[in-house]
């Protein structure tokens, strides 16, 4: 057996971290295949709507029935990562700071498909990203709210723009986060290494590669 | 957490795999299956409902769902109103029949039954109602679909008629049942909300047919499947009366 390696001991992805992610990535699934039922029934957009067979809940009061109660997993698991991300300083290291020359840099690097990758270590553009997608998290936490409760939260639903603006920041916020997991899907398909680092927390090294990357 | 990241990390032996042909095949098949299982969970996802301990579960998260929204009520926080220039044109016409089925209801010979626990079941007519203080309000109709729309109603605040009545505001539960088939129930804090009204009239005028005549409930804190039109009966009781969407699945408190 070989003695662990320093690598090894701190995993690039802490385990609260990984539980909360896949945990977030099922109660999405949930609140967005529901969610777009829900839209169904009263679509925003003229007459577009999304195809029956993505949705989840069957009809709209089955589709109401996942989305409220996704909801509790959703910001359960959320103020689990939250806190725990802000107390320890793991959202501050990572995702800090965000300095616009950076992100212009590497942002130039990434279209080039010039820049490296480190595990556990975020480019300016990934940095921003996932701040932003963060905030837009909050954002459709709030906006779902206001849509809830525009009676109890009527002063959260006048921030929104009132309850039928609240409904179009709902939507946009939904476009942007499955935008942002199109986006890292397709990421993790060009660079499969970093998927096993989400779940065992480290890379897994196969045959040549450990000489690459001792 | 370190004895976990032990539990699920392999030995190192069964990495150190020498052809790296055979990993990169391993890799794809992987890949593969990892899609095929997302894909097979979202395709899925339509009938995941129909299994009954899914059915189960998200029925008593629903009912869990009622008492947070019993506690987030607030008996005396108003509903927004609006100006008059705010009503939308062509309020909506919404049931779980089409607007060919409306019911026409004779006003003459219309009377509202009363029914539980109440001590004066006299029925009332609808000249006898209208003797009663009257209230008005414009309000946002919020429909569990997802639109709204803002109208003018006015009608016997409901907790005035209640006590006119006798009825245990005690009690749990307020059902109404309706001339279209129609049955709702409401929950006693919300009955006695000032601004929950016997609507009889729209934007003031008796309230033509497809908006409930002779009697609708306008409860501005609940969504509008609980407004029910054309009452009937109405009954306060502690036994759970239910109503035509509620029992198909639509959560019960609804509330706003």
């Amino acid at each position: 057996m070989h003695p662990p390696s320093p690598r090894a001991a701190r995993p690039i992805h802490p385990l609260v971290v990984r539980i909360t992610h896949w945990v977030n990535a099922l109660a999405m699934l949930i609140m967005i295949a529901s969610g777009w039922r829900i839209y169904n029934a009263s679509p925003i957009f003229g007459e577009w709507s999304f195809p029956k067979a993505i949705t989840l809940g069957g009809w709209l009061g089955g589709a109401l029935q996942w989305h409220f109660a996704g909801m509790w997993l959703l910001v359960a698991n959320g103020l689990v990562y939250l806190t725990y991300g802000l107390a320890s300083g793991h959202l501050r290291r990572r995702l800090l700071p965000l300095r616009p020359r950076e992100i212009g840099r590497d942002f130039v690097a990434a279209l080039t498909f010039r820049l490296p990758h480190d595990p556990g270590v975020y480019n300016a553009v990934q940095r921003l990203l996932y701040v932003v997608v963060l905030l837009v998290g909050i954002v459709i936490v709030l906006s779902g709210l206001a849509i809830w409760k525009p009676v109890q939260f009527a002063p959260l639903t006048a921030v929104m723009g009132g309850y039928d603006t609240a409904r179009i920041v709902h939507f946009l916020a939904m476009a942007g986060i499955v935008s942002f997991v199109a986006v890292h899907l397709a990421l993790v398909l060009l660079v499969p290494k970093t998927l096993p680092t989400m779940i065992i927390g480290r890379e897994i090294h196969f045959g040549h590669d450990r000489a690459v990357k001792p | 957490m370190k004895i976990l990241d032990r539990f699920l990390r392999p030995s190192r032996s069964d990495l150190a795999v020498p052809d790296t042909h055979l990993v990169q095949a391993d890799r794809r098949l992987l890949l593969r299956g990892g899609l095929v299982a997302a894909g097979s969970l979202a395709l899925g996802g339509c009938d995941i409902s129909d299994n009954p301990q899914v059915e189960s579960t998200l029925g008593a998260i629903s009912r869990l769902n009622d008492r947070v929204q019993a506690a987030l009520f607030g008996s005396t926080r108003l509903a927004p109103t609006f100006d008059v220039s705010d009503i939308t044109p062509d309020f909506p016409f919404n049931a779980y029949y089409p607007a060919s089925k409306i019911r026409v209801i004779d006003g003459a010979t219309w009377k509202l039954e009363l029914a539980g626990l109440v001590s004066d079941k006299t029925p009332w007519t609808l000249d006898r109602l209208r003797t009663l203080p009257q209230e008005a309000q414009i309000t946002r109709h919020v429909c569990v679909e997802g639109w709204s729309a803002i109208g003018q109603w006015s009608g016997v605040p409901f907790r005035t008629f209640l006590e006119h009545i006798g009825a245990d505001t005690t009690a749990r539960y307020v059902g109404f049942t309706c001339g279209d088939d129609y049955w709702t129930s409401i929950d006693m804090p919300s009955a006695l909300h000032p601004q929950t009204i016997l609507a009889l009239d729209y934007a003031g005028a008796p309230l033509p047919p497809k908006y409930g005549f002779p009697v609708k409930l306008r409860i501005p804190t609940k969504l509008g499947f609980k407004n029910p039109k054309h009452i009937m009966a109405i009954t306060v009781t502690n036994d759970y009366p239910g109503g035509y969407w509620e029992d198909q699945g639509y959560n019960w408190f609804s509330g706003i």
